[in-house]
């Protein structure tokens, strides 16, 4: 009796869970978003922490030639913000929305870094359909996901969390959120730490 | 095997009872709206426009308003950033035809959307119509987790109920192409 209901009660949690998931999607990306469902909220252990130097990089960006942390070192605070993967639903309207408040990091003097551990030509069609960004967005594809590694981030699947890295203009990094990989970060949260960066 | 048919009547009976959120198409025409419990704004102008006293929660039936056309949207949604300067038109037109002006009211929800997020979204977009948050997703569940931007059209009746007249995910397509279907699709262009 017992299984039978166990077994009841696990047929109805299946189709919740396979059921549409409350992303607020947007139309933009109409039915080309792949969703997986729910995944571990994490699957990573991080390698830096809050008052360490951030690891600099050079990676690929979209829009050519390459980007390195080092080269905003002394000038801008900067934020990374690595996501999962192209064509994912959380991701898919996480950037959009940066795309929007470039205003708000310039407040803070910082630069935005988007990173995620896919190729080019993938970031190139699926940014598209973000309208222009503002802000480089990086290739962590090759060595796949070195730099997500270095900073703690990759996760056993080969995507990386979606992590934010607050970053002061001397290199240090000031603010780390490794958020659940299924939810989208708030933005005044982030906002709240840029603005507990010295002026 | 037993528990085999148990689970698969388990899978079955879920289906069945599973809310129309499930479905993920939203709210139906000719159905009455999801009870959606919002807070009264802040500001008295949107109170006003609104038709509201008093401060608190309230329902969407409680707006003073024949129809109510409700935009199901995101900060972080870049057709709502598109259509954003559109969807402002709507509201100025409606607003500058006396014989609209007070019957149709319009209202944004932004799915997910914290307070802070609507006012980002709010300011980028000088919205003059009034925004809600929902940053818990439970607006966004109840009317069937719809992509956005979604437009919902209601018909508020004299006698207190309500009935969905109107439900499409995506852009406008032109405010007065917009602003025909819902005179005609609610019947309120026979009243006039």
């Amino acid at each position: 009796m017992k299984q039978m209901a166990f077994a009841f009660l696990l047929g109805c949690a299946a189709v919740f869970t396979m059921g549409p998931s409350a992303y607020g999607r947007s139309d933009a990306f109409k039915e080309n978003i792949y969703d997986q469902g729910p995944m571990k909220p994490r699957d990573s252990h991080l390698k830096v922490k809050v008052g360490e130097k951030a690891p600099d990089f050079a990676l690929p960006a979209m829009s050519g030639g390459k980007v390195s942390l080092s080269q905003f070192h002394g000038k801008h605070n900067v934020v990374l913000s690595f996501v999962p993967a192209a064509w994912t639903p959380v991701c898919s309207d996480q950037w959009p929305g940066y795309n929007i408040v470039k205003e708000l990091f310039d407040q803070h003097d910082a630069v935005l870094i988007g990173i995620t551990v896919d190729n080019i030509p993938t970031l190139f069609a699926w940014t598209r359909q973000m309208g222009k960004l503002w802000f480089p967005v990086l290739s962590d594809f090759w060595p796949h996901g070195v730099v997500a590694d270095r900073y703690g981030v990759l996760r056993s699947d080969g995507m990386s969390e979606r992590a934010l890295f607050v970053i002061d203009k001397e290199g240090i990094i000031r603010y780390i959120d490794v958020h659940d990989i299924n939810q989208r970060p708030r933005l005044e949260i982030l906002m709240g730490e840029l603005e507990k960066l010295p002026r | 095997m037993r528990s085999l048919i148990v689970f698969i009547v388990g899978i079955w009976m879920a289906f069945s009872m599973a809310p129309d959120a499930l479905a993920a198409d939203g709210p139906r025409p000719g159905k009455p709206l999801p009870s959606i419990t919002l807070t009264a704004p802040e500001s008295p102008a949107h109170k006003d426009y609104l038709g509201l006293s008093g401060g608190g929660s309230f329902h969407i039936p409680q707006i003073k308003a024949r129809v109510v056309i409700i935009e199901i949207f995101s900060m972080y949604c870049p057709h709502c950033q598109t259509e954003a300067p559109m969807v402002n038109d709507l509201y100025k037109k409606i607003e500058d035809t006396p014989s609209l002006k007070g019957k149709i009211k319009l209202i944004g929800i932004g799915a997910g959307n914290t307070p802070f997020e609507v006012d980002v979204f709010k300011k980028k977009y000088q919205v003059p119509f009034p925004l809600f948050p929902d940053p818990d997703f439970v607006v966004h569940k109840a009317v069937g987790e719809v992509r956005t931007p979604c437009f919902i059209g209601v018909r508020l009746n004299s006698d207190g109920t309500d009935q969905v007249f109107y439900q499409k995910v995506g852009g406008l397509e032109g405010v007065d192409h917009f602003l025909g279907l819902i005179l005609k699709q609610s019947g309120i262009d026979q009243e006039q």
